[in-house]
């Protein structure tokens, strides 16, 4: 029992964080292995990939080793929706034992599957992204994210079980009862979208409940991208320690890379996702150190391997060691994703930038949308801001300083003046699950 | 000697004085004085009304921002000069006022004028000092 306390005083360590630290030679081994394991894979079972490797005049033989990773093609999400839905399968049916979609928001849906070990190595990789944030057997994990087609909910039951946390599958929306269990089932840890996880702590301020009078010490966030600024919020306002951990439904869903202790960065678990950087416009690969798309390449799934794949988040990898010993690569808290952006007045904006500005601006909570709309082919950003009660002034001048504050600072972060609209609160939806910050009213 | 007035934050839409007062009728609660102030942007509506405490959790509840704002009220001859002879009052104290509005007390059928001081003390030290008339609570609804 003693030993299956980790992270604790004794500043152990659980033995399924062990990968964590290889040695970086023996890591680039294994790599290596792996990789040309799964290229011959992908070669022999999926049309799309090999069809790509001789339009290239390239075969399996060709990669050496994991220095040779930048002579493969891309995968794209296109390539996804193109060969919907079973298309990119390199396992059979019946070596296939889950099914999970994206929602299909953008298009059709995108389908991806995992074997038996797949899944495996999916609650590996959880399991360790845990450890790193300090869970252990004894924790009781409220996981507030969504179960279903999403990998948010399963991907990190599975690894928190696997600790031996004791996991509530209360997934997204029912926020009263979600504070109700909180505070009942003395939760130590949770799982959600920072933004939910955000309309929590206002919904428990509402009913009473004081989030730093409650056992919970941990939130595993994730899913959507978030600012240091909102971290700080939300630390300084429950008492919480904040993660950030980074996942994607293509890769494996979460448990790609995840923050520790130090919280400078996300350790990438490259023994199975490989984070290359590249820049978006030519594809070239770029250097540790330099900013620029993240791509992704699995080197052990199985059902369906993603060789190079380009996941639109802008991010760079750390190259200094990380103070917890890890030997794992980091990649720079992602804040933004280039499918995000838009481009205003020809300045490039994200919204996580609007997010920083408010919060730069005391008082005011990060409940905000940006509505973008089209006047005479000119495209207008308007921030709409919710008016809370402890920033609301019964003098004109006050709401006009309030105003004024928000703006400037708004102006400070993009270089650019846009619309800003003050709203009453709660008239911004919120979301039960990853926030929509964005209103495209453009082509109305 | 101070009124409580209840503040709140309209949006510049259709409809945003209607469903506040709508909450407050529903729940049978009456009003003594009302006024408005608008900007391009926003509204601010500003009541007195003796049932404050349980209109602000209402309206708080109902999801509305509310703030409470002390205010002191000033009873004013209802003759030429009457105001006039408060405000050289509180211009002779230096007394800065930030917005002011009026209404008739039904029962007593006496005017009252309702300001909102940015240091109260001061003005309510003033307006003592030349004898002007203040009006409690219990003068007002």
């Amino acid at each position: 029992m003693l030993k299956e306390r980790w992270n604790d005083r004794a500043g152990g360590f659980h033995p399924v964080s062990a990968p964590d630290f290889l040695p970086r030679p023996q890591l680039r081994e294994l790599q290596s292995r792996r990789l040309q394991a799964m290229v011959a894979r992908a070669w022999d079972k999926v049309a799309l990939f090999r069809e790509r490797l001789e339009a290239r005049a390239l075969t399996p033989d060709d990669i050496g080793g994991i220095g040779d990773i930048a002579a493969l093609p891309f995968t794209v999400k296109a390539d996804l929706r193109d060969t919907y839905p079973f298309g990119l399968f390199a396992s059979p049916m019946d070596e296939v034992v889950r099914l999970h979609a994206s929602s299909g928001t953008t298009g059709k849906p995108i389908v991806v599957a995992y074997t038996r070990e797949d899944v495996e190595v999916w609650t590996e990789a959880m399991a360790r992204t845990f450890a790193a944030c300090g869970l252990h057997r004894g924790d009781i994990l409220q996981n507030a994210f969504g179960y279903g087609l999403f990998t948010g909910g399963m991907g990190t039951h599975y690894g928190a079980e696997a600790i031996g946390a004791a996991v509530i599958p209360v997934s997204g929306g029912n926020t009263e009862r979600q504070i109700m269990l909180m505070r009942d089932f003395g939760v130590t840890a949770v799982c959600a979208t920072p933004s939910f996880f955000v309309h929590l702590v206002e919904k428990a301020a509402e009913m009473g409940v004081d989030l730093k009078s409650l056992p919970l010490r941990t939130g595993v966030f994730g899913a959507e991208p978030w600012s240091d600024g909102m971290r700080e919020r939300i630390e300084a306002e429950t008492g919480i320690e904040a993660f950030d951990i980074y996942g994607l439904s293509e890769i494996t869903g979460p448990g790609v890379a995840t923050e520790c202790t130090c919280h400078d960065g996300l350790h990438v678990f490259e023994d199975h996702f490989f984070p290359e950087i590249i820049d978006p416009a030519t594809g070239a690969a770029l250097p540790d150190g330099e900013e620029g798309e993240l791509v992704l390449t699995t080197l052990s799934k199985r059902a369906m391997p993603m060789i190079r794949y380009r996941t639109r988040d802008i991010t760079a990898i750390l190259t200094e060691p990380c103070g917890c010993g890890r030997t794992m690569r980091r990649i720079r808290r992602i804040s933004r994703r280039s499918d995000d952006m838009f481009i205003i007045r020809g300045v490039n904006v994200f919204p996580s930038q609007v997010e920083t500005a408010l919060l730069e601006v005391e008082g005011t909570v990060p409940h905000y949308q940006i509505v973008l709309t089209r006047d005479h082919g000119l495209d207008q950003m308007t921030v709409e801001v919710e008016v809370t009660p402890e920033v609301f002034s019964d003098t004109v001048r006050g709401m006009e300083e309030l105003r004024a504050r928000i703006g400037r600072a708004i102006e400070h972060v993009l270089g650019i003046r846009v619309g800003l609209r003050l709203v009453g609160p709660h008239s911004i939806p919120r979301s039960e699950g990853k926030a929509r910050r964005v209103i495209d009213k453009r082509h109305d | 000697m101070k009124i409580s007035q209840l503040s709140v934050f309209l949006e510049n839409r259709p409809h945003s004085l209607l469903e506040p007062l709508q909450a407050l009728a529903a729940a049978q609660i009456d009003l003594s004085g009302i006024a408005l102030a608008d900007s391009e942007q926003f509204g601010i509506l500003r009541l007195v009304l003796r049932d404050w405490a349980r209109a602000r959790a209402l309206l708080q509840s109902g999801g509305w921002a509310v703030t409470v704002t002390d205010m002191v009220a000033i009873q004013v001859e209802d003759q030429p000069g009457g105001l006039v002879r408060i405000l050289e009052v509180l211009a002779a104290a230096g007394a800065d006022i930030e917005y002011m509005y009026g209404f008739f007390v039904r029962r007593s059928g006496r005017l009252a004028m309702l300001f909102r001081f940015a240091a109260p003390e001061r003005a309510i030290a003033a307006l003592e000092g030349a004898g002007v008339t203040m009006l409690g609570e219990d003068a007002l609804y």
